[in-house]
This record gives structure tokens, sequence and C-alpha cells, in this order.
């Protein structure tokens, strides 16, 4: 028995920095926050509760609303154009090409690099006064506009643009594994029955990678709601609030303008949009394991 | 028979088909490529040439003295000293916070798969939680924390927080793995009287050598390309590469210099490409097996 305890004693001594992580550090601090989003902190905190007077402010706020429906264009945007064209590159190498490996290195170079650099990179290639705009004006056509990091209506769509450049060979590394995984009797069965190869992709196997493609889009997603660097780099927020989003948001009330309630409350606000955002694919994640241990 | 090879008929003959599709790839590269190619050929011209307005021509003469600048010249508002502080500090953050990460993460994986302890799977859970909450709602009250044990705006400080927050993809990654090595081969060596470090180290360890490998890639690369919280923790004396390359390209005075901008972006993405090309497949593997376990 005494050895029994040593032994159970350095499992829980080696398991002790995380527990201490996760309880303190994680959960911990994430209630402070809440509890801070319901005081009137300013530059420190205060326990003088104000009750949801700072979610009231919060969602008076232009620049907050301009915020979120910013990443929400953002977001579906990115994510959606991420999953087509990682899907598509990943059916294109999938047809015996010449030369996969090398595609496969270019497709997902991107991914290796920090958002900072990515922004920093289009927003060089969109300079309107000598970036892509200017080239194309020098070669005769004068009237081409390609402005879209300094135009308000069109900035947000130059993050999207820089995003999936960045993180479409995410989408085209699991959807390529999916396929190889793909069993030869099926191409054979659907070839035999004259079924076109666009088809075999769309009706056959593009279900079949659901669950992998939710995987990647879930990680895209999650990227989305912390989406800050690539704003900073790119466009800071601006012009105007025109790429303004939550994350930045609530890093300038936090620091910059000394705002710790109406940050907080922000930053609740983003928490709750994860648990919303991922209670469902949880909860269908939990329901198809139940079924899959029913049937067996 | 699922095979690692591509799958359909191998193509008889050149059809209009084939041609589109080689067409669908080589513009697709060209959109991939254009960036870096930009890159390199900016950071290569000197700003007289740049400021004719074409940016995809190579340059007249290749110039490298933008590099030259970019590395050790290069101003961050009124401090001129180039990219190279905020490289080595990247390096002083990065090395520390990796091995200790993968460290940890191996001990948590082994610990929770393998010793099965009372809630472990409330740990687990825990810390996959933890891993998709935004970081900002730690910020503040980490900053104070840090404040107190006179950690923050410190090297130690700024690794620490790395390590704390890679722990659920690390823990994850090795849990995973080590959930799939044999319960036995644990539970012989425990009759024999090994303990629980004894295991660890002289079976587990050098078993795990290649989910090491890839664990440590990707933590390089994601700690190498973090932005957020080197910005708030590190200080002003430790910024890593990423916020001094933003602060050398938007916080200019007068007249951008896009040559040195590139050339200083270039240095910066430069780790965790070569990262990437020279590790190949393991990267793949690394992201692949984040992404979809997660």
């Amino acid at each position: 028995m005494h050895t029994k305890r040593k032994r159970n004693l350095s499992v829980t001594l080696a398991l002790l920095p995380t527990w201490f992580a996760a309880v303190v550090v994680y959960i911990g601090t994430m209630f402070w926050s809440i509890r801070m989003s319901f005081t009137d902190s300013t530059l420190f905190p205060s326990s003088n509760y104000v009750g949801f007077a700072q979610y009231v402010k919060l969602f008076h706020s232009a620049k907050w609303l301009a915020s979120l429906q910013n990443v929400l264009i953002f977001g579906v945007l990115y994510v959606s154009g991420c999953l087509v064209l990682g899907f598509l590159l990943a059916a294109a190498l999938d047809r015996k090409i010449r030369f996969e490996s090398a595609f496969r290195s270019i497709f997902l170079y991107p991914y290796a690099m920090s958002f900072v650099v990515t922004g920093l990179v289009w927003q060089w290639m969109l300079n309107p006064t000598l970036g892509i705009q200017a080239s194309v004006r020098s070669l005769g056509w004068e009237t081409f506009v390609l402005d879209w990091v300094v135009n308000r209506n069109m900035a947000i769509y130059a993050l999207v643009l820089a995003g999936v450049w960045q993180g479409a060979g995410l989408v085209m590394v699991i959807a390529l594994a999916g396929m190889r995984g793909i069993e030869a009797e099926q191409w054979k069965a659907a070839r035999i029955d004259g079924i076109p190869v666009w088809r075999i992709y769309v009706s056959i196997i593009l279900p079949q990678l659901g669950p992998a493609l939710a995987a990647a889009g879930m990680l895209l997603a999650m990227g989305v709601i912390k989406t800050y660097d690539i704003v900073v780099a790119m466009t800071n927020g601006g012009p105007g609030n025109s790429t303004e989003v939550p994350a930045k948001f609530i890093m300038d009330n936090l620091f910059g303008r000394q705002n710790l309630g109406l940050a907080t409350a922000g930053a609740t606000m983003l928490v709750l949009g994860v648990v919303l955002a991922v209670a469902p694919f949880r909860y269908a994640m939990y329901l198809r394991s139940n079924r899959a241990k029913g049937a067996a | 028979m699922a095979r690692p090879h591509p799958n359909g008929p191998k193509p008889a003959q050149i059809t209009a088909g084939r041609i589109g599709l080689y067409a669908f790839l080589f513009v697709a590269a060209l959109f991939f490529l254009l960036p870096l190619y930009t890159m390199i050929v900016t950071s290569l011209k000197t700003m007289d040439e740049i400021r004719l307005g074409h940016i995809f021509a190579l340059p007249e003469a290749p110039d490298f003295s933008a590099w030259v600048t970019a590395w050790s010249g290069a101003c961050m508002g009124t401090v001129c000293v180039g990219i190279r502080i905020g490289f080595w500090n990247s390096v002083a953050i990065t090395v520390p916070s990796v091995a200790l990460s993968v460290f940890i993460g191996a001990v948590n994986g082994y610990a929770l798969s393998l010793w099965r302890p009372r809630g472990a799977s409330v740990l687990f859970g825990l810390l996959m939680a933890g891993g998709l909450i935004p970081y900002q709602i730690f910020l503040y009250p980490m900053v104070r924390a840090m404040a107190n044990i006179s950690l923050y705006n410190s090297l130690a400080g700024i690794i620490l927080v790395h390590v704390i927050f890679g722990l659920p993809l690390v823990t994850l990654l090795f849990r995973n793995y080590f959930v799939s090595v044999p319960e036995e081969l644990c539970k012989a060596a425990r009759v024999d009287g090994a303990g629980f470090w004894r295991i660890f180290f002289e079976i587990m360890l050098p078993m795990a050598v290649p989910m090491i490998v890839v664990v440590s890639m990707l933590q390089f690369t994601g700690i190498w390309n973090d932005f957020l919280l080197g910005l708030v923790f590190a200080g002003r004396d430790n910024l890593p590469m990423t916020v001094q390359l933003n602060n050398i390209v938007n916080t200019t005075m007068g007249e951008r210099t896009y040559n040195v901008n590139m050339a200083a972006t270039i240095l910066t993405a430069i780790v965790p490409l070569a990262v990437y090309f020279l590790s190949g497949r393991w990267f793949v593997r690394g992201i692949t097996a984040g992404a979809v376990k997660g």
C-alpha cells in the first residue's frame, strides 16, 4: 500500500502545474474578468457594481457594433473561402498530377507564416499608389481600381483575401488526407456507373469528408473570433471603423483607453460567442458517438 | 484498402479536362506565390525604383542595402537598431518556451492516458475548454498577477505565459499519442518496480520521439508567429520579432521605405518558413493532427 500511495503522489505532483494553470489561470482569471464587467472599473479595477451598465454601453457603442458586423462578414467569407478553395485544390491534386508535392508545398507555405507577415505583404500589394493598381494602370488600363485597403467599403474584403491566402492550404491538406483514405472500390464502382469525375467529388467524396472539413472549419472559426494580428498589421481597424474587430476593440479598451469595465464586458461577450459556436458542434459529436455506441 | 496514392483511373491522353485542371493549378500557384515574389523583388529594389510603381517588375540591379538596413538599422519610432534585436528576442522567447511546453505536454499526456489519476477527465476537459477561450478574457488579470510576482515585462514572464497557453494543444497531442500505447507495457514496467518517472524517461519518452518532433515544430512556429502575447507580456526589452516588425512598418515617420519593410518581413517569416520547408511532411502531420483531433 505504501508504494502505491507514493506512486500516486508522483502522478499528482506531475500534474500539479497543469491543475494550477487550468484552475487558477484559466478559470480564475476568466471569472475575475467577468466580475469586472459588472463594475465601473476604468484604469484600475473597482468594486463598485453597476449591473449590466457596461453591456448596455457596449451595445450602444457604434465601434463595437461595427466590430461585430465586420467579424461576421469576415468570418463567413474567410471560413467558406478557405473551405471551398482548399477543397478544390485538394480535388485537383488528387487527379494524378505531375509535380504534386511541389504544388502542395506552394499552397501550404503561407500557413507557416504569421498573420502579421500576411497582413503586411497584402497591405503592400494592395497599396493604391505603388501596388497592383499602379502596375495595371501603367500597362494602359488607366481606370483600373484596386484600392481595397484604403476604401472603407472594401477594406474588409482585403482582409478576407489575405486570410484565405494564408489559410486555404490547411483545408487542402486535411481534405487531401481524407481523399487518400477513400477506398479504391468506391472509385471503380462509380466509374463503371459512368458518373463524371466532378460529380464523384461532389456527391460521393464531399459527404465522406464532412467530419474532417467540419473540424477544419471549426478551427478556422475559432481563429476568426480571435482575429487581431492581421487587422493590426494590415489596416489597424480603418479606414474609419471598417475593419474594427471585437478582439481589437477589447485590446484598445484594455490597454489604450483604460476602460477596463467595457473591455471585460466585450471579452465576456466573446467567450459567450465561442460557447454558442462550439456547443451545437460538440452536442452533435456527442449524439453521434452515442449513436455509434448504440449501434455497436 | 486505403492507398496513399492518387485516386481515379490513370489518364490515357491529354484531354480538355486535363488542360483545365493544370490551368487551375497554375493560376492557383501563381496566386499563392505572388506575395512571396513581390516581397523578394521589392526588398531588392531601391526606393527610386519602387516609386516607379511597377510592383512586379524585377529589380534592375539587385540591391541588398535594404536587407542590411532592415537587419541593423530600421527604425521603430525614434530607435533605429533594426530587426535583429527582435530576432534574438524571438529566439530567446521561443526556444525555452518550446522545450518547456513540450516536456510538460509529454508528462501530461503520459500521466492522463496511462495512469488515469482521479480527476484526469476533468483536467483534460478544463484544458480543452481553456484552449477555445479567446485570450482577451485572460489578459488583464494575467498582467496583474504577473506584476504581483514581478514577472510582468520580463523574459521569464513571456515564457511562462507561452507555456501556460500552449498547454491545451501540447497535452491534447501527447494524450492522443500515448492513448495508443498498449497499457500492458506500462503495467509490466510497474510490476518490475519502475516508478512514474522512470517509466516516463526510459520507456515513454524515447518511444514518443516522432510526436516530440511534430509538437516541437507546431509550437515553434506558433510561438515564433505570436503577436498578441508578446505585445502584452514581453515588455519593451524583449519584444518579439513580429511586434517589432509591425512597429517598423506601421509606425514610421516620414516616407515609408517599402524595400526595408519587405526585407524585414521576409526576415521575420524566414524562420518558420525554414522549419516548414526543411521538415516537409512532419509539419503537415503536425497541423493535421492538431486540426482533426482538436
